[in-house]
């Protein structure tokens, strides 16, 4: 398919979504990500019955920590599609990449920066 | 056991706000087991903070510690060593395990992180419900297994009361009436004989009623 996405994006394998917990979220803020976006399987359709929906609810959890603490909530975005949707995953990787460039910089990253 | 929820972290950013050097400290038992204030909790809250205070600019070192018990001497005594470094701890004990602390580590201010609520079960992940307020005095045998005192929210021992309406409490319609649920299983026992005894009155010394209690056992003390 040769389909691009930003080059802003790393990606982070996991086995499964429900893998992915609240402290693995706000530690990659803490590291200085700009954005975490969780992706995974169609509601429905995990393997493990139940995996996206924990996701989904950490991914709720986090965000809410990060509004609070005046990070953000909107940097933490889960989305659901199907593993062999490869232009819809290119799809949401820009729509990730352009909610943080409007954003901005995580700002915790910024001051760190500026002690350092 | 005892079952605990977790406080809102603004109020935790609140109580340590101006401190420098933080320790977090879970408990490894029924805190854990609520999903309020074991080591996964420890972590999020204290990574929380780390980033809250780098977002005000603000320099602070937070540390992480789980306990086995915040209820037992030998388990506290393991951060004897470290306690004093730290400006605050906030402990995600039940409020047993934040006021031993406190009683045992005079120099340092200790803040709860989780709220205290009550004795209960796990009915569910996410779902825990009352069982028990640690009346003193265990009813349960003439009761079929259902508690009155924790579950009726009239605390009545010969009910049902007026209230009682198909099955629920008059309080809430969510919630079970105790003494519906009380003659129920005494009919499934065969027992409702035992329902038409009257219970006497209570001795409610044994409760909060006779001020803070304790438990003297002098067989097993040394
Ligand atoms: S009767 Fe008292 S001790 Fe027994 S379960 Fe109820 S509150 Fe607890
Ligand atoms: S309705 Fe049942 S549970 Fe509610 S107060 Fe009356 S007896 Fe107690």
């Amino acid at each position: 398919m040769r389909l691009t996405y930003p080059t802003s994006i790393k990606i982070v394998l996991v086995p499964c979504t429900g893998k992915v917990d609240v402290i693995h979220i706000l530690r990659a803020f803490e590291k200085g990500a700009d954005g975490v976006c969780v992706i995974g399987c169609m509601e429905g359709e995990c393997h493990f019955k139940s995996g996206n929906f924990r996701a989904r609810k950490h991914v709720e959890q986090a965000q809410k920590i990060l509004e609070t603490i005046g990070i953000g909530g909107g940097r933490a975005q889960m989305y659901n599609l199907s593993a062999g949707d490869g232009p819809l995953f290119a799809e949401y990787a820009q729509d990730i990449h352009d909610k943080i460039m409007e954003l901005g910089p995580n700002p915790i990253k910024l001051k760190k920066h500026k002690a350092a | 056991m005892i079952v605990a929820d977790k406080k809102p972290v603004e109020e935790i950013i609140e109580f340590v706000k101006d401190n420098k050097k933080i320790l977090i400290l879970g408990c490894n038992e029924c805190v854990t087991v609520c999903e309020a204030g074991g080591k996964k909790e420890v972590g999020v809250l204290a990574s929380t903070l780390r980033m809250y205070f780098l977002n005000q600019g603000k320099e602070a070192k937070i540390d992480e510690i789980t306990l086995e018990r915040q209820c037992d001497h030998e388990y506290l005594e393991e951060i004897r060593d470290v306690a004093d470094e730290y400006d605050a701890i906030v402990s995600l004990a039940c409020g047993v395990g934040v006021q031993f602390m406190a009683e045992k580590y005079h120099s340092v201010p200790i803040y709860p992180g989780v709220n205290t609520c009550f004795l209960g079960a796990t009915e569910e992940r996410g779902l825990w419900t009352e069982r028990c307020q640690a009346c003193g005095n265990c009813m349960l045998g003439i009761t079929g297994g259902i508690c009155p005192v924790s579950r009726c929210a009239k605390r009545i021992l010969n009910g049902p009361c007026g209230g009682s309406s198909k099955g629920k409490c008059e309080i809430n319609k969510d919630l079970d009436c105790a003494w519906q649920l009380i003659i129920d299983r005494l009919k499934a026992l065969d027992r409702l004989d035992d329902y038409e005894k009257i219970c006497p009155i209570k001795d409610w010394s044994t409760d909060r009623a006779g001020g803070p209690r304790k438990v003297v056992r002098e067989d097993v003390q040394i």
